[in-house]
Parts: C-alpha cells; structure tokens; sequence
C-alpha cells in the first residue's frame, strides 16, 4: 500500500500517578514542584501504534510533535530513540497558559504546516489533566474524522485503519479511511524500549536553544550532523493568530484552585496473625458492617 | 450571559442513562438559580416518546432528533447535530455527561462553536467572578469545579467571554431528583436530514459489543479492591473467593486495570468510578492520590498491604501488615467461623 504520513502528539508532564512520600508537604498537600517530568503514558502507547505501522507499511514515516517549555526536547528525543523518523517542538512562551481550545488550535496549525498527514495519533489524555479534549479539538480544526480510546489495531490498508475503542459497556470495531486523528487507550500495547543504534545515534539531538547552552564537543557534533537539529515552531513560524493562543485565546480560565487535604486517621495496625484478623472480623461483624 | 441551560441527553437503544438523569437534576437547579428554562437534546433513533422518560426531572423544552442513522453514536453526525442546535439555541450552559460518548462528542462541538469546556467536573455551581486583568465583575457564571493533578487539587473553572460555558460532568457525583411527576415539556423536533451531510457518515461501525454492566460499584455496600500490588490475574481470583463470602463487588485501582489484572469497568479512582461503601478493603494498593479521590468517603477502610508505608494506609482504619495470599484465606475462614 502507499506509505503513510503519521503524526505522534506527544506531551511531557508530571508524573501525578505516584505521589509518594517526597512529594508531599507537611500540610498534606502535593508538592507538584517534586513530581518528575515524564512521556505521557497514553502518549507512549500511541507512539506504539504509529511504529506498529510503520512496521506494517513500508515507507511510513512518523513524525513526533510535541508542544511545550524547552525542556520537553527529552519527548523528541525519546522519540528517536524509539524509532521516529523525524522530531519537532512547538515551543513559544505566548504559548504558554493554554487551555484545550487554544492549545488544540496551536497544534493544528502545526499539523497544517508540516502538511499532507495521513494520520495523526496521540494519547486519550495527558495525566496532569485528564480532560481528553485536546484530541477530539484537534481533529475538529484540521477537519478530520476521530477514533477516541483505541485499544487495538486491526489493519491497515489504502482504504482506512481499522481499529478497536473501548466503551465503558463494550468494544466497538470502526474503520475509518485517511485522512483520520486516533486517540489511543493505557490498554493498547506497552510501547517497545528503546533502540541502542537509535540511542546512540540520536544522543545528541538537541533543539539550537539547548545546543548554546551546550559544550563545544557537542556543538561540533550537532554542526556536522544536521539531522541532529531539533526544529523549534513559534507562533510565526506555525501562522498562530495571536489572539487564538495561549491565555488569550483560551475560553476557560482558573479562577482558584485548592489543594486537597488528605486527613489522617489514626488507623489499627495489625499483623497477619490469625488471632488479630479474627479480632478485626468480629469487631466488623458486631457493629453490622458486615454479615 | 443570558440563554437556558441544555443537557445533551445520552440514549441506549431509547433509553436514556441515568448519568443523563443526574445531569438534568443538576441542570434544573442551575437554570433555578439564573432563573431560565432547563432544556434537553435527545438524538437516537426509537425516541419519539422520550418526554415520558425525562419530563419529570422539569424540562422545559426537549429536542428530539430522531434518524436511524444516529443510532449508535457515531461522532461525526452527531457532532454535526448538537453544534447546530447550540448555535441555532445560544444556550447558556450546557451540561454532557462525562461518558466514554461525552467525552468523544463535547470536546469537538466545544471546539466548532469556539467555547469553553470542563471536563470531568464534581461539583456545579453559579456564582459571580472578579476579573483582577481587566478589573471588571462577572455576574452569575457557571463555577465548574473538577479534580486536576491526579486529584490533588480541586479547580474552579470559569469562562465569561467564549458562550455557552460547557462542562462534562463525572457519573454519580449528582444526584437524580424528580422534579415534578406531571411536568409537561414542549418538544420540538430536530430536522435531521437537511443537517447530515454524507460526508458525515464515512466512519464506518463494523461490530459493536455490548455488554450490559454486570458491575455497578457504586451502589456496592461492600467492595475488595485490587492494586498493583496483587501481583497477577490470577491472585485476584482470591479477591473475588473474598468478595463471594462477603456479598461484596470487585474493584481496581488504575495500575491494576493497565496491567489487565482486571477490566476497565471496575476501575475505582478519578479517572474511574467514584465509590462511597461501607467497607473498602483495599488489597496491594499503594494509594496513589488518583486513587484516594474515588474512595475515600468510603465509611471504613481495610488496607492490606506488606509496605507498612503505602499511603493509602493514612487514610485506613485498619491496616494489615502482611501478604494477601495469607491474610485473604484468614479472613475468609475467620468469617465463616463467625457466621456459624
């Protein structure tokens, strides 16, 4: 079949699953300053897709788009390592402060300039916020069909992607044809480890605002190997409308947030000993919780 | 703003769901407070006689757009549809359910009309908002209040220039109240056909899959949850052995469920079911604050566990130091002895 476009929408985010120890406060509140910055798990899977495919389609090429401070250069980077073809960073700070509307606007114009997608995948949603929005808008503005909560790939041919979603009360098999935006599931595969070759070949792909912060050597290395490049989109460079992005163009605006306070409760602490679970059960079963 | 507050009504094979109920409880109070007309959209197909399903929750107005081509959902249509109606209405508020058809739908309609969307929000309210920027005051906006950060902090959610203010709201945080037995609703119907495009139909459904949710947590009295700490399918067989003897239901954390441990229709936690049992016995789950926000209103809660540090064990009323696979076969026998 004619090889595909592919676009991977990918985010780096707090890790907000594993709240441990070392990043609460005292008062009970999370320390989110403490959480790492991670791949998007969803995103993870949704790179497995599209390299599923690549697989499948000779001549594919996936591309990684990920929007964000300058630091999430490690989302394209990881992305290489894993097997993409090719990396861009949409990074602006009149980015900054979008809600789902403005940033799906963003990535759509990113999308249009990089022109010609077959398919564009992402995760269902990103951990920080789990709205799940950003997907289903994008694939509104550049005016493509959607597949949301993808957890399996059927096949692949010239006429369109067939695929399994999970719905809260089944499975639903759809096909769509291409052009077509997926959002795929934590159910899908795992994504594959990294690639040592790719690894080690990509190590020093870097983004030219990272690579004048970077020693001489590794500027050496970057200017002789262009494909090492990270490219990095503004708002001109995309043809943002200005009043479409970051706070200015979001509809939704926070107008406080408190932290939750988890009370401690002073809890029985028993061993695994018969005695003491036989004690708990009786204690339940007295007071009518159960039985 | 002016405008009524709509609900998109979700439909099942002509049946609306109970999500959508408690959506439309929680919208005749708001429209009660703006003092506007609660209206609902209903799309299916068998929907004729749908008033008699949802007048009584005190809907004004109901538009049905009824084709055999809208059952079942299908995003583009009914993407088409709603956006249309929403344009056509100038709602001011309206409410989706945040089910897997919510999710899929409002977000795009959110994004054809250029408006504000909340997802997955707890709590509704109306109230007014103090813009420091431009220092002006806006009167009784819709607070939409949702968990974010992997539940750790709560958010209000405001939007007073980007009509109507949408919002996708959780299943079982509102409650489900009868308005008004006799309340009688003007229908008007929704012209379908001058609306669908045939573009709209290129998603094609090749087999559908339903089953009906043998599972309900929410109304459990009792429930054995499992974490990542179970270790595998198969060590979750004693927790069903456990729940079997305690007439309890089965449910996971999000670790258990991404690991296939469990199916995704037990998930207990933020971006899963909220629960509110009696007893929770909480079994290798470490607690992770996603987690915590859907159970721990839970009356009494067991944490086994063989990490004396999980932090759901802060929250517990009892905690078990030890291994699963001997404290479930204790408890079971321990009951049973109990029971004679």
């Amino acid at each position: 079949m004619k090889p595909l476009k592919i676009v991977v929408l990918a985010k780096q985010v707090p890790d907000t699953r594993n709240v441990g120890p070392d990043a609460m406060k005292p008062d009970g509140t999370v320390n989110r300053a403490a959480l790492p910055a991670i791949f998007n798990p969803d995103d993870l899977h949704a790179l497995e897709l599209a390299l599923q495919i690549k697989e499948k389609v000779p001549g594919t090429e996936v591309i990684i788009l990920t929007m964000g401070p300058k630091r999430a250069a490690d989302i394209v980077r990881e992305g290489y390592f894993r097997g993409v073809d090719y990396g861009i960073m949409v990074s602006d700070r009149r980015f900054g402060g979008a809600d789902t509307l403005a940033t799906s606007y963003t990535i759509s114009m990113a999308i249009k300039k990089i022109g010609n997608v077959d398919l564009v995948v992402g995760g269902v949603q990103a951990i920080d916020g789990d709205t799940a929005q950003t997907g289903p808008q994008t694939a509104e503005k550049i005016g493509y069909p959607q597949v949301t909560y993808v957890e399996e790939l059927i096949d692949v041919s010239d006429e369109g992607i067939i695929l399994k979603r999970r719905l809260e009360k089944g499975v639903e098999t759809v096909k769509s044809p291409f052009p077509t935006l997926v959002t795929v599931a934590g159910s899908y595969d795992n994504c594959r480890f990294r690639n040592a070759a790719k690894t080690l070949k990509y190590k020093y792909a870097r983004t030219n605002t990272e690579l004048s912060r970077e020693k001489d050597y590794i500027k050496e290395i970057v200017e002789k190997n262009d494909y090492l490049i990270i490219p990095e989109w503004g708002v001109e460079d995309i043809n943002a409308d200005p009043a479409k992005i970051g706070l200015p163009g979001s509809p939704t605006k926070v107008k406080d947030v408190t932290n939750i306070v988890l009370t401690v409760k002073e809890a029985k602490v028993l061993d695994a000993s018969g005695d003491s679970i036989k004690d708990m059960m009786k204690d339940l079963v007295d007071a009518h919780i159960i039985g | 703003m002016e405008g009524n507050v709509f609900v998109f009504c979700e439909t099942d094979n002509g049946v609306v769901t109970d999500l959508s109920k408690e959506l439309l409880s929680s919208g005749k109070k708001l429209a009660g407070k703006l003092n506007v007309k609660l209206e609902a959209l209903v799309l299916g197909n068998n929907i004729k006689d749908i008033s008699g399903q949802i007048s009584k929750y005190g809907v004004d107005k109901i538009h049905i757009a009824q084709d055999e081509r809208l059952e079942p959902y299908l995003t583009l249509p009914y993407s088409r549809i709603v956006s249309s109606v929403f344009d056509k209405e100038k709602p001011q508020i309206v409410l989706f359910g945040a089910s897997s058809v919510g999710r899929d739908l409002a977000p795009r309609v959110a994004s054809t009309l250029q408006c504000g969307l909340t997802a997955d929000c707890t709590r509704l309210e109306i109230g007014d908002h103090f813009d420091k920027k431009s220092k002006t005051e806006h009167k009784d906006l819709l607070l939409a209040i949702r968990p974010a950060f992997g539940g750790s902090i709560m958010a209000t959610i405001v939007n007073w220039d980007m009509p109507p203010q949408m919002a996708t709201v959780r299943e079982g945080v509102m409650k489900k109240e009868i308005f008004d037995e006799n309340y009688n609703s003007q229908i008007i119907e929704v012209d379908v056909s001058s609306l669908i495009q045939q573009e709209d139909m290129i998603v094609e459904i090749i087999e559908r899959h339903i089953e009906e949710s043998k599972v309900n947590l929410k109304e459990s009295s009792i429930i054995v949850a499992g974490g990542y700490g179970v270790g595998s399918k198969e060590n979750f067989k004693l927790l069903y052995e456990l729940a079997d003897v305690l007439g309890a239901d089965v449910g996971g954390s999000r670790a258990a469920v991404d690991a296939g441990f469990i199916e995704h229709e037990r998930q207990i936690g933020q971006t899963g079911v909220t629960v509110r049992p009696k007893l929770y016995i909480a079994c290798g789950i470490s607690g992770a604050i996603q987690h915590r926000a859907g159970m721990d209103q839970s009356a009494m809660i067991i944490s086994i566990n063989t990490d004396k540090n999980a932090p759901l064990n802060s929250i517990a009323d009892y905690v078990i130091h030890g291994d699963l696979n001997e404290v479930i076969p204790q408890m079971i026998k321990s009951y049973q002895e109990l029971a004679h």
